[in-house]
């Protein structure tokens, strides 16, 4: 088995303790995904596992072999932005830019959850589908990312603007 | 962290016999066990991976729902059946941690996590009688804003943290396990243990007993329940308070109810003098109300945490009025 990283094969790693963010930054070197709180606190290191949005710090790597990994690298490029990193840049989510990788990640992630009709705890009838996004719905939904710099407004606008233009 | 044997579990069956090693851990999704390893408060010899065994979420024959012990907790909030006829169950889980921790965390992951006292976290720092037997208990005299009020005991203040587990409560959920002494269920409320003596003791399962499901029973009060969750912040934070409730009425009196508090004792607390007081009788504010200070009558406060009495009884006085649908 391998683990599929941003397309890639890569074997895991024989030291069960190696979590999947030292897996990412040391080994790989796909630095752009970020070591925060390293005890889940935080949501700097969230990537895509399977498609659904993890924290790396808190996964084994060896539990990821067999699946597929995402990280921002894999999302999108300098050349050829994620529609949520060209919405980052527009509505200045981000000032120091530490938290934006795992921002865009999870953000990624729960756009797709609400499609697919996952409630949040906000959500008034547990069976709609898909869910619209308000501005409170996308705050509680990521909640598991924290931005120091208090970028969360701009944060905010980015992902209402890319939720809007997929329910275009 | 100190150095650590993996293995992926094929079967159920194969997990008994795997136990039996001295310091052989169950791992999840890693979100409670990986961190207590990083910090030192856990140091498994071997870990044993259950993620891939079964997480099926299924109708029983009557009625009710049978949940893998490996379902994540993001999977069970979400389906269908849950969403529609427990939304008690679905509102708890999206009301703890955070999306990323739930799309981890299994069903028994959650069940088996432990407190989080920080003095249990802090090893080099702090006496703690869980982690370290007999040691002391630094968090009674210490910064106590988010321990127990109910069920704590002179070596253990420490709350259970989970919001799903509260909600399992109120629905009287049973725990299927399986181990070497043969398969059995465990009622919910006898799953979890008070601290006594013992804090260190924390469930019933026996030595090399594994969680295999999580029954819920056909709930009567769907339409009728919630879970309501008091915090320092709107979202991503343990209960200082928390309400699960679900009643059902026959015209303006009580037919049955269930209530479950968490974040004040160090297990999901059945509130079962306040639902036996209000339950044939008339649904008002005065009765819930009386009910609340009843079951909080036997509150011991710690000096950081005596506003959890208060506000777990308006908490629940205000879930039942607006359950029972009554103005205030």
């Amino acid at each position: 088995m391998a683990i599929m990283i941003n397309g890639a094969a890569v074997a895991a790693p024989g030291d069960a303790r190696v979590s999947l963010l030292d897996l990412l930054r040391e080994q790989l070197h796909l630095t752009g995904t970020k070591v925060g709180c390293n005890q889940g606190a935080c949501g700097a290191c969230t990537v895509l596992v399977d498609g659904e949005r993890v924290l790396s710090c808190l996964t084994l790597a060896v539990q990821a072999d067999g699946r597929s990994v995402t990280t921002i690298e894999g999302l999108g490029s300098a050349e050829s932005p994620h529609p949520l990193q060209a919405a980052f840049i527009k509505h200045d989510g981000f000032q120091c830019g530490y938290c934006t990788p795992g921002q865009i990640c999870a953000a990624a992630a729960m756009l797709r959850e609400a499609e697919a009709g996952m409630p949040s705890y906000l959500t008034a009838d547990l069976t709609a589908a898909p869910v619209l996004l308000s501005r409170d719905e996308v705050r509680e939904r990521m909640s598991g990312n924290l931005c120091r710099c208090g970028a969360h407004n701009g944060i905010v606008d980015a992902i209402l603007e890319v939720a809007a233009e997929h329910a275009a | 962290m100190i150095p650590v044997g993996y293995v992926r579990a094929s079967s159920l069956g194969a997990i008994p016999p795997m136990l039996a090693g001295d310091g052989h851990r169950l791992l999840g999704g890693g979100t409670n066990l990986v961190d207590l390893m990083r910090k030192g408060v856990e140091r498994p010899s071997l870990l044993i991976d259950v993620t891939a065994l079964p997480a099926t979420i299924e109708e029983a024959a009557d009625g009710g729902l049978v949940i893998g012990a490996a379902a994540r907790n993001s999977a069970v909030a979400a389906h269908p059946l849950v969403r529609v006829r427990y939304p008690i169950l679905s509102r708890a889980i999206l009301s703890g941690a955070s999306a990323q921790i739930r799309n981890m965390a299994t069903v028994a992951g959650n069940l088996m996590q432990r407190t989080r006292c920080v003095y249990f976290n802090d090893v080099a720092g702090s006496r703690c009688n869980k982690r370290a037997p007999g040691s002391g208990c630094d968090a009674i005299g210490g910064f106590n804003r988010y321990h127990a009020i109910l069920g704590a005991s002179s070596a253990c203040i420490a709350t259970h943290p989970s919001d799903m587990c509260v909600a399992l409560a109120a629905l009287d959920a049973r725990i299927r396990v399986d181990g070497p002494g043969g398969a059995r269920t465990i009622p919910i409320g006898e799953f979890h243990r008070l601290p006594g003596d013992t804090p260190e003791i924390e469930t019933a399962l026996a030595p090399g007993e594994v969680i295999v499901a999580v029954e819920v029973p056909a709930s009567p009060f769907a339409g009728r329940s919630t879970y309501r969750k008091v915090r320092d912040r709107a979202s991503f934070a343990f209960a200082l308070v928390s309400v699960a409730a679900g009643l059902t009425l026959d015209k303006e009196r009580i037919a049955d109810i269930r209530i479950a508090f968490g974040g004040v004792a160090p297990k999901p607390w059945r509130a079962l003098q306040a639902e036996a007081l209000l339950r044939g009788g008339p649904a008002t504010s005065a009765a819930f109300e009386a009910a609340a200070a009843a079951e909080l009558a036997h509150a011991e406060p710690l000096a950081g945490n005596a506003f959890k009495r208060e506000l777990a009884k308006r908490s629940l006085s205000a879930i039942l009025a607006e359950l029972a649908g009554v103005s205030r």
